[in-house]
């Protein structure tokens, strides 16, 4: 009897398993020789500063470049949730959703989609008369309709306002629960990492610089974060006292004092 | 254009008139009609505005021009017919492949640095002088603008759009449908804009070729025995056409580009 028979092992194999990644544009290494699993549902937080590679592995992850000759296994069914919500202009809200979905049900899994993000009254509008929140809402039923094993979030609250990211983050997680697909999300905002994630990983320089794995739970993170917080900052190349972001700015002001 | 509130009816009826857009060319009308009243200028240098809508009702009536506007809108109807066809087809073909824009993109390169009129000896000789040569003029003429607009408009398409729409697991087929020719669409509206300008010029210039029939038959015959009358009905007409075409593609543009959000509701 093979072992792999057994569910427990089948869910072990990892939805994302990338071995010795390198990518070069030019002379440039943008990657370099990057090993990465993101397990079955797991919700994996990637920070770094612009230029670290972030995008690049993103799109390779996204099989938006081609990886050939390259140790990359990436599951067929993923969706992406991208900064700029992307929609097409010319399609209404639910064609945009239903996009590439067979023709038959495409409708009725659209308004289901957009019923799980509470925009079903935005069904028939034009893209370009929704708010910002709302179109990223939309990318969200859009990416969650194909039932992705792998979920990719490339920045896609970066352009919305805080109390609009804040709503956006339950929703994400509320989401995240009930569909079980694997996430990488993309981010600069460390909080946000730390609120969502299983796993935090900070990128440099096309190498993984520093990964920190979260066994607190969602919802009773800000005691169990103080010193992590600053280790994934200090990583980033910003000196914080540990705490939260409401005691960052003190923390400098009682050292200048000194 | 919104009028403030005003503090006197009167004035504020006043300053209406002052600046409707109606007011100059009702002045340069009224001046004219004057003017020939008055014989400063003879009926054959410019007939009166009077005259001139008294001969278009009579012409009316007659069916003189009904008839000949036929022919005319015939001529530029089949014209652009071809012209957009084929401007269309060339695009898709350069637009869609690296291959294709090899092959065609250089021919209409050469094609637009020969003026459409300086071929008009050559479509002659080919195709004699009757409807065949000014259709193919017309043709000729509105298939570049077709062509570059909705070429450039298939290569200006969104890459972020390509990226995300591919990420999903559209096929090559599925983002010409969905991404590629939506995103094209407005540009080619604008190739088909300059199209109708250029085809009633193009009309124009192939009706001076020794045609029978035709709004530019009619205005030779007027020339020969000095009837500016009729010359001024017909510039009316094509003028006419002129204003019609642009109709048709707003009509065209309200329709297709909905999605679009109206600067004036903004």
């Amino acid at each position: 009897m093979s072992v792999t028979m057994f569910p427990t092992v089948r869910d072990a194999a990892p939805v994302v398993r990338l071995r010795g990644l390198t990518r070069r544009f030019g002379t440039n290494t943008i990657l370099h020789q990057l090993d990465l699993d993101v397990a079955r549902g797991e919700f994996v937080a990637l920070l770094g500063h612009s230029g670290s590679g972030k995008t690049t592995l993103l799109r390779t992850l996204a099989g938006l470049d081609a990886a050939e000759g390259q140790d990359v296994a990436i599951p067929s069914a993923r969706a992406v949730v991208f900064q700029d919500a992307r929609l097409l202009p010319w399609k209404k809200v639910w064609a945009n959703v239903a996009l590439g979905l067979p023709r038959a049900a495409a409708r009725a899994r659209a308004d289901v989609a957009l019923a799980e993000v509470a925009l079903s009254h935005r069904a028939d509008a034009w893209p370009l008369t929704l708010s910002g929140g709302e179109a990223q809402r939309t990318a969200l039923a859009r990416a969650l309709v194909r039932e992705p094993q792998l979920l990719l979030l490339d920045e896609p609250f970066a352009a919305l306002d805080a109390l609009t990211r804040m709503r956006m983050h339950e929703l994400v997680f509320k989401l995240w629960r009930t569909h079980r697909p694997a996430v990488l999300i993309v981010t600069h905002d460390v909080d946000e990492a730390i609120a969502l994630a299983d796993r935090v990983l900070v990128l440099d320089r096309g190498r993984i610089a520093l990964e920190e794995r979260i066994a607190a739970e969602r919802g009773q993170r800000s005691g169990a974060v103080r010193e992590l917080r600053r280790r994934l900052l200090a990583a980033l190349g910003v000196e914080a006292a540990s705490g939260s972001y409401a005691d960052a700015v003190a923390g400098h002001v009682a050292e200048a004092a000194e | 254009m919104v009028d403030l509130p005003s503090s006197s009816p009167l004035r504020s009826g006043t300053r209406r008139v002052a600046r409707s857009r109606l007011l100059t060319p009702l002045l340069l009308l009224a001046s004219w009609e004057l003017a020939s009243r008055a014989g400063l200028i003879p009926q054959h240098v410019l007939a009166a505005p009077s005259a001139v809508f008294a001969t278009m009702l009579g012409m009316i009536a007659s069916g003189e021009l009904p008839a000949n506007l036929l022919v005319s809108f015939r001529r530029v109807a089949l014209g652009l017919a071809f012209g957009f066809g084929t401007g269309v087809v060339l695009a898709l073909i350069a637009g869609l492949s690296r291959a294709g824009e090899a092959w065609v993109d250089p021919l209409l390169q050469i094609k637009r640095a020969i003026p459409v009129v300086a071929l008009a000896p050559l479509f002659i000789v080919w195709f004699g002088i009757g409807e065949t040569t000014k259709v193919a003029l017309i043709a000729f003429a509105t298939l570049f603008p077709v062509y570059l607009n909705l070429y450039n408009g298939i290569r200006g398409v969104d890459r972020r759009l390509l990226d995300a729409a591919s990420s999903f697991g559209l096929d090559r087929w599925q983002l010409i449908v969905h991404v590629i020719l939506p995103g094209a669409l407005p540009s080619l509206l604008v190739g088909l804009r300059y199209a109708l300008t250029i085809a009633i010029v193009m009309l124009v210039i192939a009706e001076q070729i020794n045609a029978s029939a035709g709004l530019g038959f009619l205005v030779n015959n007027a020339r020969d025995f000095m009837r500016t009358d009729i010359i001024v009905v017909c510039l009316m007409v094509y003028a006419l056409l002129g204003l019609g075409a642009d109709l048709i593609v707003r009509t065209l543009e309200d329709r297709a580009l909905a999605w679009r959000p109206k600067l004036v509701e903004a």
